[in-house]
């Protein structure tokens, strides 16, 4: 009985680790952005890649001193993981001098070993597990990933209840906990089991914020604001979603008001600022009932709509705390239906700030609904007369291009044909945007109106659509119905008395469309008419930028950038032209290009040590771990995508759809044997059954899963929880079979092999990752999903059934 | 590897002496006026003012930089200078001040101090200038700099730069460095008939274009955005 793996620990050791992946994510969103910790962590998961060279060299020692090599890891795990994040934060990494500043590269290279530390310690408790345990394989990697399922959905509980930093040392605890059970498990001795688990009490017991302190980048809005005398924090809040802070500055008030028109007779209102994640500064107005001082909220590019129509119902998408609600009111609307993704920001205008806005959200008008914009809209059966998607992002996020990569489904073709399908006759539809010069994503919000309006069969769109612009903001304007001759009157006079710029209405002249802010060409007006022509195509492919409308498969509105404007864009560094780079899509391709490079190295490094081995080949092994690695996470991130459109909500559908795929992964993976003997009965060759069998579900998916996706939408929350659990079951248990048959298989035949298949496994994972984000990028999430049944097919097919497989059944047996 | 990155950290900054830093600054003001015949189309004019060169080459930029930065003062590029906010790329002020256009005997005004160091190039070509910071320890580091080197002509005051500085109002030109979601009405106020107002749109570090507002002799306003480099969307075009 004391060779039994130890289960219990493992699972927690994997629960943990991968908490600490997306608690990694939220402490960076915080610190840094969002887009760098994604390529930090990426680094950092490389950890569990290198645990496997590390065995292959290290194996012979270790395994014959399982149980205090397997504690002793688990017990550095749990140590290294709060201090590591510590450490990684001394580093004075600054990812906005990247470009100018060569020793960011160093500083970069510094946080990656930093925090790669407790991932190459999980790594290495299960690859020794795997190694020490050969003929129980598919229960430790059961054990493995229903562990990281249980994680995934633990997180994120555990980040509603405490703040980021406490979970950090909750989930050091779990690791020493682990280790602890890790000594229980394997014999160990009582007094190292009452030591570890007197850490992981401990760790759990001092309050985080006592010792753990977040620096954010100093260049962040928020430490920017918190700089200015008399600026203080007067709440804040976390969740799994975001941190909010809000921020009073009586000595200078915020006076926000994007884009206001220099001809304003008036000036905003006082305002707190609510942050989240230390970015994009969303004021909440003080408001009295009175809308005298709201009058600059109608010299803003956003208020034309209520110039075209009177006393709207109006849907405002994005309300945050309730500027564009305001907008609203201020023009008379009868009734406003808000819809606000984060409930923390909902709450500050109903709790602590209630007094301070006015009861804005209880006002018998307003109907606030805490809900994602795209799926409120396809669950409503209203109608309004006036959709506005406000400017939800912050500009300094935006002008960085630092979403580049970040998937919206608030701005694609199918986004705009849904809002279209909710307004009432002659009703407006109603986008504001930054301004970026040269013009890129108001192109490409136009571009992709046009597109829905075609797909919608609407005859003329020219007639349909007008844009005016100011030097911050520009607004799109799209109606059901056309313009009339009244409503062309009414925006030039509204256009002439704010000083903004028309770039298009139907009618327009271009000599009234660069008049009050000048450029150097009329870039928008050209686009404009550019892209209602018949040259569209043409045009969208000889811009600079990427400005082709996104879609649902392809849900990246913030990606401009084109390689091939790349090599100009860094010639003109020196001359101020960095803005003209977004940032957030070379960073990816770094962060593959260096997961590629150290996945081949830490794959290639051990070559010579199992040079003499036997039975299975070298060169199968890695096709077969690197087909599946890659295939997995291919499948994993592609499903991702669908559903956070479906359950509209981007961490529900996060945690859901990785905790099912996991756990029915891991029960996959407890009934591989069974599964495989039992299919070896009819076949001789069951896994490449096996790998038709997630070749059939995948793309049955692809093609069913949009049209009944569309037709539930309108189902409530937890309803489409458990049909996205059914969907995910069957092709998840599937993609839980192939790792342990294949490892199990390795074990049997060329023992020395197994630390190393782990490694290929853990690289080709990350590099898996980044590179569906990328494929998903240029081909949609639709192609990423064949290529994964491709890669499947090959593995399975070809690599590991290419030959006959050595005779199945018994376990091979294990060393004492 | 992180006792090679510990090590770089603790580098001394490299000193240089006097002549050396004149040497380099002249090499950056050369370096700057190469690229302003370059980006002629853009910013409408053909080279930057032989006067805003000159005073590129004259005011020490290493003395407007931490410590540990100066080795670093006269390349081309923005600089950190503590509180989250940085210097601009020399190019971008010479751009920033070109446009601006100040002449002597002129009141200029800034909003956003910063280091000191537009306002140092501002004050060798026009004849007074007023400076406002928000971050009050930017203020006083910034006022004892430019004292230190003699720049009698700048008055620094902390504080909210919203409503100008009516004390010394109507301003030839005003330069607005710190990032504000609109162009502040009670400015375009101070502007003198006939004035120029530059405000840079970008982020720390990021400048992405200058917008010029200009008031005409019969008071009306108007304005312009300018691209600081010269690229043309769409391939093929002009």
């Amino acid at each position: 009985m004391k060779d039994r793996p130890p289960f219990i620990a493992i699972a927690l050791i994997s629960a943990a680790a991968l908490g600490y992946e997306v608690l990694l994510t939220r402490l960076f969103s915080i610190t840094l952005w969002h887009h760098f910790a994604y390529m930090i962590i990426s680094a950092a998961l490389l950890g569990y890649g290198a645990s496997g060279t590390f065995l292959v060299l290290a194996r012979s020692r270790l395994e014959t001193r399982f149980d205090a090599a397997f504690v002793a890891s688990a017990a550095t795990f749990g140590l290294s993981i709060a201090p590591s994040f510590l450490l990684a934060q001394r580093i004075s990494f600054n990812p906005l001098e990247l470009f100018w500043d060569p020793r960011q590269a160093l500083y970069l290279l510094g946080l990656y070993l930093v925090l790669f530390v407790p991932f190459f310690c999980a790594g290495t408790c299960t690859g020794l597990a795997f190694s020490r345990f050969r003929g129980r394989i598919h229960r430790v990697y059961a054990a493995d990933i229903l562990g990281a399922g249980a994680g995934s959905l633990g997180i994120v509980l555990a980040l509603f209840a405490f703040p980021p930093v406490q979970a950090l040392t909750l989930l050091s605890a779990l690791g020493l906990l682990a280790a602890a059970i890790a000594a229980l498990e394997t014999r160990s001795g009582f007094v190292q089991f009452a030591a570890l688990l007197a850490g992981a009490g401990l760790m759990a017991a001092i309050p985080a914020e006592s010792w753990i302190e977040l620096r954010p980048s100093p260049y962040k809005e928020l430490s920017q604001t918190l700089q200015v005398a008399g600026a203080r924090v007067v709440a804040r809040h976390s969740s799994p979603l975001a941190q909010i802070t809000v921020v009073e500055s009586p000595r200078v008030p915020f006076r926000h008001a994007p884009g206001m028109s220099l001809a304003s007779p008036a000036e905003p209102a006082p305002q707190l600022a609510v942050f989240s994640d230390g970015e994009g500064l969303n004021p909440l107005t003080r408001f009295d009932g009175d809308l005298a001082p709201l009058a600059y909220l109608d010299y803003l590019t956003s208020a034309l709509p209520y110039h075209l129509k009177r006393e709207p119902r109006v849907l405002v998408l994005g309300a945050g705390a309730g500027a564009d609600v305001l907008q609203a009111l201020y023009h008379r609307s009868p009734r406003v239906d808000a819809v606000e993704l984060d409930p923390q920001v909902v709450a500050l205008l109903r709790g602590q700030f209630a007094g301070y806005a006015g009861r804005l959200y209880e006002r018998p008008e307003l109907r606030v609904h805490v809900a994602e914009a795209r799926g409120f809209v396809a669950g409503s059966p209203e109608r309004y007369d006036l959709i506005q998607v406000a400017l939800v992002d912050a500009f300094s996020v935006a002008s960085a291009g630092l979403h580049a990569l970040s998937e919206s489904y608030l701005y694609t073709v199918e986004a705009l044909q849904d809002y279209l399908g909710h307004l009432q006759p002659d009703g407006l539809l109603a986008v504001t945007r930054w301004v970026t010069l040269p013009p890129r994503d108001t192109l490409k919000l136009f571009a992709t109106a046009v597109a829905a309006l075609k797909r919608s069969g609407l005859p003329h769109p020219e007639r349909r659509l007008a844009l005016i612009r100011g030097w911050k903001t520009a607004t799109l304007i799209v109606k059901n119905g056309e313009f009339n001759e009244r409503e062309i009157a009414a925006l030039r006079a509204f256009c002439r008395t704010r000083s903004f710029d028309p770039a298009y209405f139907p009618g327009i002249a271009p000599d009234e469309t660069n008049r009050y802010n000048r450029l150097d060409e009329s870039y928008f007006y050209d686009g404009a008419t550019a892209l209602l022509s018949p040259r569209r195509d043409a045009f969208i492919e000889g811009y600079k930028f990427h400005i082709e409308p996104a879609t649902d498969d392809r849900p990246y509105f913030f990606r401009f950038l084109r390689w091939r404007s790349l090599p100009e864009i860094l010639a003109l560094k020196d001359r101020g032209g960095l803005p003209l780079l977004e940032w957030g899509y070379p960073v990816l391709a770094v962060a593959l290009a260096q997961a590629v490079a150290a996945g081949a190295l830490l794959i290639l490094l051990p070559l010579p040590r199992i040079r003499g081995e036997t039975g299975m080949r070298r060169g199968r092994v890695a096709a077969y771990f690197l087909g599946i690695g890659l295939g997995f996470m291919f499948l994993e991130i592609a499903f991702i995508q669908k559903f956070i459109l479906f359950l509209a909500h981007p961490l529900y559908a996060v945690a859901v759809v990785l905790c099912a795929f996991l756990v029915f992964a891991g029960l996959g993976s407890l009934l591989s044997r069974s599964v495989v003997t039992a299919l070896e009965r009819a076949t001789d060759r069951p896994l490449r059954w096996v790998a038709a069998a997630i070749g059939a579900f995948a793309l049955a998916y692809i093609f069913v899963l949009p049209p009944l996706f569309r037709e539930l939408m309108g189902l409530p929350g937890l309803s489409k929880v458990a049909i996205s659990v059914a969907a995910i079951a069957p092709l998840a248990f599937l993609l839980g079979l192939p790792f342990p048959t294949g490892l199990a298989r390795v074990g049997r035949e060329a023992e020395a092999l197994i630390p190393w298949a782990w490694a290929v496994n853990g690289c080709a994972s990350v590099v898996g990752a980044v590179l569906a984000a990328l494929l998903a990028v240029h081909l949609g999430f639709t192609v990423v999903v064949i290529l994964a049944v491709v890669l499947y097919l090959l593995a399975l097919g070809v690599a590991f059934e290419g030959t006959a497989a050595a005779p199945n059944g018994q376990p091979a047996p294990e060393p004492s | 590897m992180l006792a090679l990155l510990a090590l770089l950290c603790l580098l001394p900054p490299v000193t240089l002496a006097a002549e050396d830093f004149a040497a380099e600054r002249r090499r950056m003001a050369d370096q700057i006026g190469t690229m302003a015949a370059q980006t002629a189309f853009e910013t409408a004019r053909p080279r930057f003012d032989s006067r805003v060169m000159d005073a590129l080459a004259k005011v020490p930029r290493h003395r407007f930089v931490p410590a540990n930065q100066m080795s670093h003062a006269y390349e081309n590029r923005p600089l950190p200078i503590g509180y989250g906010q940085t210097i601009s790329q020399p190019y971008i002020v010479a751009l920033m001040t070109d446009l601006a256009n100040p002449q002597p005997g002129q009141k200029v005004l800034e909003i956003g101090t910063g280091s000191g160091y537009q306002a140092a190039i501002l004050a060798e070509l026009a004849g007074w200038v007023y400076t406002i910071e928000i971050v009050e320890p930017l203020a006083k580091q910034a006022e004892e700099r430019l004292k230190a080197l003699d720049y009698r002509n700048v008055e620094v005051q902390a504080g909210d730069g919203y409503y100008g500085w009516a004390a010394h109002a109507p301003f030839d030109a005003i330069i607005v460095t710190a990032a504000a979601s609109h162009v502040p009405p009670p400015l375009v106020k101070q502007l003198k008939p006939g004035g120029r107002m530059v405000i840079p749109v970008g982020t720390p570090f990021l400048t992405q274009n200058l917008m010029l507002v200009e008031k005409a002799a019969d008071g009306s306003v108007s304005s312009r955005q300018i691209l600081p480099v010269r690229f043309v969307p769409l391939t093929g075009g002009h």
